[in-house]
C-alpha cells in the first residue's frame, strides 16, 4: 500500500506549480485558503490571490469579471459552499457565456466528517451537472487531481472540480494520463461492471478484490470526468457487463448514477443499473470511516450488494 | 468643464436614444421601459462621452467597461451600441425575438459590446471588482462603471462588492446607482429600508456623490470628479423610471410591460417633439 494523501494536498501543490508556469492564473478564496490548500499559491503569488472572505457569491462573480478580462481564475471553498451559495452567480456569469472559471470545491461528500450535514456536500455534481458548458471532474488520488489541476487549465469553458478532505491510496503510476472527458478501467472483469469517482475508486478496487475471491469478475471504471460522460466506456460496458453498478459519495440523485442512468437508459436490452451511494438523505456528524459504513460504501458493503443484486 | 455645444450634442443623443428605445419596443408588447428610460442619460454621458471606446473595436483590451448590472435595462445598452456602430441599427426591432442577438437580458456571448452576462440582479459589481482587479494584475489601466438599480440594492451581494472593492481600493470602479425609487412591483421603500443611501455607502469606504440623474451637466461633472477619487466612487443619481414619456414616468406598473397602440402613438408624439426641441438647440 502507497502513502495515504488527500486530494486536496495535491491540489494545492499543483495549483502552486501551475502559478509558475501560467502567468495568467489566479486563485481566490473565501475564507478557507488553509484548509483548500490554497495557501500555498497566496504565499508564492500574493499578487495573483485575493481572498475575499466570506462572500462565496462575490468570489465568484469577481472570478467571471477576471475570467472575462484574460485571466484564469481557480475559486475556492467547500464544495457544498460554493455550488450551494453561489449557484445563480456560477449560472448566469459562467456557465450561460461559458467564461474560464474553475471551480473547485474541497472537503466534498460525507467524508468531511465531524461537521455534519450543513458541510457535507452530497448534491454538488448534480447541481453543477445540470448547467450548459459546465465540465465536472472528480479525481480518485493524488496523481490524478495533479493531472486534472493542469488540464482544466486548459480547457476554454468552466469546469467544476471536486476533492476530498479524506486520505486514499495512490492508484495511477507515474504513465498514468489524465484526458477530461476519458474514463479509465482501473480493472478488468466479465461479470460486473463498477464505475466509480473520487473517494469512491477505492473502495469499489477494494470491493472487487473480495468478489473475486467468489469468483465474481468486476470491471471497475474510474468515472473522473462526470460532465461529458465517456458514454463510449457505459456501452462497452453494458455490452460485456450481467450488472452495472455506480458507486460515489454523493446522492444518488443527480450524481454519477443518474449520469450512467441517462446513458444506459438509451442502450436497447442493457443490464440494470445498480446505485450505490447516498440515498436521498442529509448526512450527520461522525467519522470518515463511521459514515462510509453507514451508507455502505466500504469495500465489504458494496461486494456485498453487489453479490445480492447479481442475477 | 463642459462646453454648451458638447451638453446640447448629449441631450440630443439622450432624445434619440429614448426614442429609437421606444420604437424598438413598440405597441403591444411586454417589456422594460421604466428602467431602460431612466437610465438613458447616464448611459448617454458613458458611451458618447465619457469612456474610453472604440466601436471599431468592442474587444479593445484597454477600453474602459460598462457593466449593465440592472439587465432589465439593456435596450438602453443596445440602443447606446447600435447607434454608435457596433451592430447594425435595424437590428435594434429584433429585441428579445426567437432568434435575436438581442437577448431580454445582456448575454456578452450573442453580441459584441456587452461586457457580462446579467439578469439575476446583484452581480454585477462583484463582476466589475473582478475585471478592476484583473486591470491591477494585466497592468492596465482602464476604468470599469457599473449601472446598479436601486431595487437590486436589496440584494446583498452588492453589499459584498462594496466592502470588497473597499478593501482593494479600487479607484477605478465607479457605480452609478439608478435611483427610480421603483422596483418590479412597488416602491423599494415598501419592502426594506433604503435610507440613507449616501451615508450607507460613504460608511462602507466608497467616495459618493449624489446627482438630479437626467441632468447631462450634473452627470458629466460628477463622472469627470470620480476620475480623481483615491477609492471606489458611489454616483446617486435620482432618475424618474419611465422618463421622457408623461404616462409611464413614475409608475412601477409599466417596470416591465406592454403599452397599446394609441399609447404607443403618444409616446412616439411625445418623444419626437423632445428630439426636435433637442435639435433646435444643436443647430
Amino acid at each position: 500500500m502507497s502513502k495515504m494523501t488527500e486530494t486536496r494536498f495535491a491540489y494545492g501543490e499543483a495549483l502552486l506549480e501551475l502559478g509558475a508556469q501560467r502567468p495568467t492564473v489566479v486563485a481566490l478564496d473565501a475564507d478557507l485558503y488553509k484548509s483548500t490548500r490554497t495557501v500555498l499559491f497566496r504565499d508564492a503569488y500574493p499578487n495573483r490571490f485575493v481572498d475575499v472572505g466570506i462572500s462565496e457569491s462575490d468570489m465568484v462573480s469577481t472570478a467571471a469579471g477576471m475570467a472575462a478580462t484574460g485571466l484564469i481564475p481557480y475559486c475556492n471553498s467547500f464544495a457544498i459552499f460554493i455550488t450551494g451559495v453561489c449557484y445563480m452567480p456560477i449560472r448566469t456569469q459562467i456557465a450561460y457565456p461559458s467564461l474560464p472559471v474553475k471551480l473547485i470545491g474541497s472537503s466534498a461528500g460525507l467524508t468531511q466528517g465531524p461537521d455534519g450535514a450543513s458541510h457535507q456536500s452530497l448534491e454538488d455534481i448534480s447541481l453543477m451537472r445540470g448547467l450548459p458548458n459546465m465540465v465536472v471532474v472528480s479525481p480518485a488520488d493524488d496523481v490524478e487531481t495533479r493531472q486534472a489541476t493542469f488540464a482544466i487549465a486548459d480547457w476554454p469553458g468552466p469546469v467544476y472540480m471536486r476533492l476530498g478532505r479524506y486520505p486514499v491510496p495512490r492508484l495511477f503510476d507515474g504513465g498514468y494520463h489524465f484526458t477530461i472527458g476519458k474514463a479509465t478501467t482501473m480493472r478488468e472483469g466479465g461479470d460486473v461492471a463498477i464505475f466509480a469517482t473520487g473517494h469512491t475508486v477505492c473502495k469499489v478496487l477494494d470491493a472487487a478484490d473480495l468478489l473475486a475471491r467468489d469468483h465474481i469478475e468486476a470491471q471497475v471504471i474510474n468515472v473522473s470526468t462526470i460532465k461529458p460522460l465517456d458514454h463510449e466506456a457505459v456501452q462497452a460496458a453494458a455490452a460485456r457487463a450481467q450488472l452495472l453498478v455506480s458507486v460515489e459519495e454523493h446522492s444518488i440523485i443527480g450524481g454519477l448514477g443518474s449520469a450512467i442512468a441517462e446513458t444506459v437508459s438509451g442502450i436497447a436490452h442493457a443490464p440494470r443499473l445498480l446505485r450505490l451511494g447516498v440515498h436521498d438523505q442529509f448526512g450527520e456528524s461522525g467519522l470518515a470511516d463511521e459514515l462510509l459504513e453507514k451508507h455502505r460504501l466500504t469495500g465489504k458493503l458494496i461486494a456485498e450488494d453487489i453479490r445480492q443484486a447479481l442475477p | 468643464m463642459i462646453t454648451e455645444a458638447e451638453l446640447a450634442r448629449l441631450r440630443h443623443l439622450a432624445a434619440t436614444m429614448r426614442w429609437r428605445i421606444v420604437t424598438m419596443m413598440g405597441a403591444s408588447k411586454v417589456h422594460h421601459f421604466g428602467g431602460s428610460l431612466s437610465s438613458v442619460d447616464i448611459i448617454t454621458a458613458l458611451y458618447f462621452r465619457k469612456m474610453r471606446y472604440d466601436p471599431n473595436n468592442p474587444r479593445w483590451l484597454e477600453r474602459d467597461r460598462f457593466v449593465m448590472s440592472k439587465g432589465h435595462s439593456v435596450p438602453a445598452q443596445y440602443t447606446a451600441l447600435a447607434m454608435l456602430g457596433v451592430f447594425p441599427v435595424e437590428e435594434l426591432s429584433t429585441l428579445k425575438r426567437l432568434g435575436s442577438r438581442l437577448q431580454g437580458h445582456p448575454a456578452m456571448h450573442t453580441i459584441p459590446g456587452l461586457e457580462a452576462c446579467t439578469g439575476a440582479l446583484g452581480e454585477g459589481l462583484s463582476y466589475a471588482n473582478g475585471i478592476a482587479l484583473a486591470g491591477r494584475i494585466l497592468g492596465l489601466s482602464y476604468r470599469v462603471y457599473c449601472l446598479i438599480g436601486d431595487g437590486e440594492l436589496q440584494e446583498g451581494q452588492v453589499w459584498e462588492a462594496a466592502m470588497t472593492a473597499a478593501k482593494h481600493c479600487l479607484a477605478n470602479v465607479t457605480a452609478i446607482i439608478d435611483r427610480n425609487r421603483l422596483k418590479a412591483m412597488d416602491e423599494a421603500a415598501c419592502s426594506k429600508q433604503m435610507d440613507p443611501l449616501p451615508e450607507r455607502w460613504a460608511s462602507f469606504g466608497w467616495a459618493v456623490a449624489e446627482i438630479d440623474g437626467h441632468d447631462m451637466a450634473a452627470i458629466c461633472n460628477t463622472l469627470d470628479w470620480s476620475d480623481g477619487q483615491s477609492q471606489p466612487s458611489l454616483i446617486i443619481a435620482n432618475t424618474v423610471k419611465g422618463k421622457g414619456v408623461s404616462f409611464l414616468e413614475g409608475q412601477a406598473g409599466f417596470h416591465n410591460a406592454a403599452i397599446d397602440e394609441t399609447q404607443y402613438q403618444k409616446a412616439v408624439r411625445e418623444l419626437e417633439s423632445a428630439l426636435a426641441a433637442q435639435g433646435e438647440n444643436v443647430r
